[in-house]
């Protein structure tokens, strides 16, 4: 039977078992959205400006194993995805973005909403296509699901124009594809597999450092099961919490420039380093010079080979999907695990860099940031999925929130977009109903994507937002205070809206909390009392408070300034 | 060092400017590019010529080779090949610098592919040095004109870069 383009789109997403797609109509895809209303397999959530679909098509993803999916019409529909594309990219979450295009007779013709889709997207996709015969448009949109998901994941952006969702055509969905420029390698080589268990086993100060790999690949079990029979310490990236339980005495927290103590330390000095689904950047080791002034061996497992000696020289590369890798050595160590017994005096170290104690916080007058997130974590019972925009709210629930699992922890790493957090907290609802989720976020970032209380209205998601609200942007003031001699040039948020009122014109629970006694009560109040509400908690905090540990930017990850030196 | 990738990839809108973009983005140098089908029509060979450390060359393979278009990536200057650039060049030709032109283009193997009164085109393959030696040794007034494909290369016997 002869379908239309527009119903074969549809058609795709139901063989793709897409339950729910993000998105904003417009003229090049009104086809599309005729046919969306035609059908109930596929939901769709209207949002308030295109950046939140794919915000929310990525949270989607990140927070469930499927592929998340947008829609938005051409031109300006486009350009307001970019950065949703762009975020996406930068820590690998796998995701379709379907785009309106005017009709093919025009593109090249400056016609209106016309953009170079495929030009402008092309630096921050993984992969992008324009259909220009509908008869391509079913594999194409098959080959962005199977380039999405699968290798190193990522998002691609497929362009329709609009005479293509009008023309007929038979629908054909394959149900594999093969394509010969495209074969990422999955299986770990099994040669390095072993080289790296032997290195592991002669280590005397190990460390296991993973990161996002481990979550995308669903491999947080077996990294558990690995750092367990090793007994070696573990650490996480930002991208990487909750693929090692947090509250497990081997994890040494989170490294990088805002990274533990004993995390930032056991990286630098450690012999043998067991990379995960991790990358060394910027952000994680410091100066690279003085990272590698200090003699080691590395082990890294990446499915991309381009991770791997990128930064830092790597001994054994393995080249594969981390949880393939991880079974294989798994297996291995099944045979007998013998390591080295100084790894005995590696932990008392480490013990003691522990007992620096270097998330401790003064409390003041004021509600500290630290505490709002502290309380969060012991109201949720540790178990809330938490969205979070950039700056110093990100760090501070990076910190104290101690994830156990993974896909709980959702944040912008790579691109470090603010905004983020409401829309990521509509794509966690929308992929886990029934979850707690909380927005972890600032008065500066909230504004950025703030409309969107207007969506979560209309589909009930109750997003708890917890705005750490210091009427600054609080990382820009920390760096100002500690590197530009307390110039704080356009840091001050001034004439901020009441926050209470907004969130009540929009329909919503507003909460205005400014002493440290009413922290936990009103964390309480908003999870139980208004569970099925979106509740917006503006905590008036310190606007002192500062991210430490730090490590500065040019600065090797052991020159950390700690709090308890200032 | 100077490098000699070879690229296979998918001929289809769009391919040269992710490699293209690729580059730039990476900030890697792009020195000459060649671009053409080959003997099968849905792929595309391509030839750079960039300069860089081993690390960074190592980087550009991986880069090119995560293309989702590229089939395949070869340092064509690793081992055994042959490189050729062709150049067609205008040049004055009147009066007593006629005969010269003549016989600087005998002497480099260039053939004469267009006369006029006043000029010659002339055609010139060699290696990039070869070419660069050409343009030294005329007289620099001389010169109307120089076009230069850029270098392509091929591996030498069993080297075959083929999907």
């Amino acid at each position: 039977m002869m379908i239309s383009g527009a119903e074969i789109v549809i058609r795709c997403l139901q063989e793709e078992k897409v339950d729910c797609v993000f998105g904003y109509p417009g003229g090049s895809v009104l086809h599309i959205y005729d046919a969306l209303f035609k059908q109930d397999d596929v939901k769709h959530v209207l949002v308030r400006h295109e950046q939140a679909a794919v915000h929310a098509a990525d949270a989607y993803s990140r927070s469930s194993q499927r592929v998340g999916v947008a829609l938005v019409t051409s031109g300006p529909g486009v350009t307001n995805t970019v950065t949703g594309i762009a975020t996406a990219y930068m820590d690998s979450i796998p995701m379709v973005v379907l785009c309106g295009q005017v009709p093919t007779q025009y593109i090249g013709q400056d016609a209106f909403q016309e953009c170079d889709t495929v030009g402008i997207t092309r630096p921050c996709v993984k992969h992008n296509f324009l259909v220009k015969d509908v008869k391509d448009l079913a594999i194409t949109i098959k080959k962005a699901f199977h380039i999405a998901a699968t290798g190193r994941p990522g998002p691609v952006v497929v362009d329709i124009p609009k005479d293509v969702t009008a023309q007929m055509c038979e629908f054909d969905y394959p149900k594999t594809i093969q394509m010969r420029s495209y074969n990422p390698v999955v299986k770990g080589h099994l040669g390095q597999i072993k080289k790296a268990v032997q290195m592991l086993q002669e280590a005397k100060r190990p460390i296991i450092y993973t990161g996002g790999g481990v979550i995308l690949s669903d491999a947080a079990d077996k990294l558990t099961q690995l750092a367990k029979k090793l007994d070696f310490p573990v650490t996480n990236t930002l991208m990487g919490l909750g693929g090692y339980p947090a509250t497990d005495r081997q994890f040494v927290g989170m490294l990088g420039m805002h990274g533990t103590f004993e995390a930032n330390n056991a990286m630098h000095y450690a012999d043998v380093i067991l990379a995960v689904g991790a990358r060394f950047d910027d952000r994680v080791i410091g100066n690279p010079e003085h990272f590698s002034s200090e003699k080691r061996r590395v082990i890294h497992i990446d499915i991309d080979p381009s991770s791997i000696s990128k930064r830092v020289k790597v001994d054994v590369p393995i080249v594969g999907n981390v949880a393939d890798v991880l079974d294989e050595m798994l297996k291995l160590l099944d045979g007998g695990c013998k390591t080295d017994p100084e790894v005995a005096d590696w932990w008392k170290q480490i013990d003691e860099w522990r007992g620096r104690k270097s998330l401790a916080y003064r409390q003041t007058n004021h509600i500290m940031p630290q505490y709002v997130v502290e309380k969060l974590y012991e109201v949720t019972g540790g178990d809330a999925f938490i969205t979070s925009d950039v700056g110093q709210h990100q760090m501070f629930a990076a910190q104290y929130y101690k994830f156990d699992k993974p896909r709980r922890w959702i944040n912008s790493g790579g691109l470090g977009t603010m905004g983020v957090g409401l829309p990521y907290g509509m794509g966690v609802l929308m992929a886990n109903p029934d979850a707690q989720v909380a927005c972890v976020t600032g008065e500066g970032s909230i504004q950025m994507c703030i409309q969107e209380m207007s969506t979560c209205k209309q589909y009930g998601l109750p997003v708890k937002i917890i705005n750490l609200n210091n009427g600054m942007l609080g990382m820009v003031r920390q760096w100002q205070e500690m590197f530009y001699s307390k110039r704080y040039s356009q840091s001050y948020v001034t004439s901020l809206p009441d926050f209470v009122k907004l969130a009540e014109a929009y329909g919503h629970v507003g909460m205005r909390i400014e002493k440290p006694e009413d922290v936990e009560p009103a964390l309480r109040k908003a999870f139980t009392e208004h569970k099925d509400d979106l509740v917006f908690m503006d905590f008036i905090i310190d606007p002192g408070a500062n991210v430490f540990p730090m490590v500065a930017a040019g600065k090797g990850l052991t020159e950390m300034i700690l709090a308890e030196e200032l | 060092m100077r490098h000699i990738i070879s690229i296979l990839i998918e001929n289809e809108a769009g391919a040269l400017s992710r490699v293209a973009g690729l580059f730039s983005a990476r900030g890697y140098n792009i020195e000459s590019l060649t671009v053409a089908p080959t003997e099968d029509p849905s792929l595309s060979r391509m030839t750079i010529l960039t300069s860089g450390s081993d690390d960074v060359l190592e980087q550009i393979t991986k880069q090119l080779n995560k293309l989702v278009d590229v089939v395949k990536v070869v340092d064509l200057s690793e081992a055994a090949h042959v490189e050729r650039e062709l150049m067609l060049i205008k040049v004055r030709a009147t009066g007593k610098d006629r005969e010269e032109m003549k016989r600087m283009a005998d002497i480099f193997r260039g053939r004469i592919i267009d006369v006029t009164e006043s000029t010659y085109v002339i055609e010139l393959t060699g290696a990039s040095t070869k070419l660069d030696s050409f343009i030294a040794g005329l007289d620099a007034g001389l010169i109307l004109e120089t076009v230069r494909t850029g270098v392509c290369g091929i591996g030498r016997g069993d080297r075959i870069l083929k999907v």
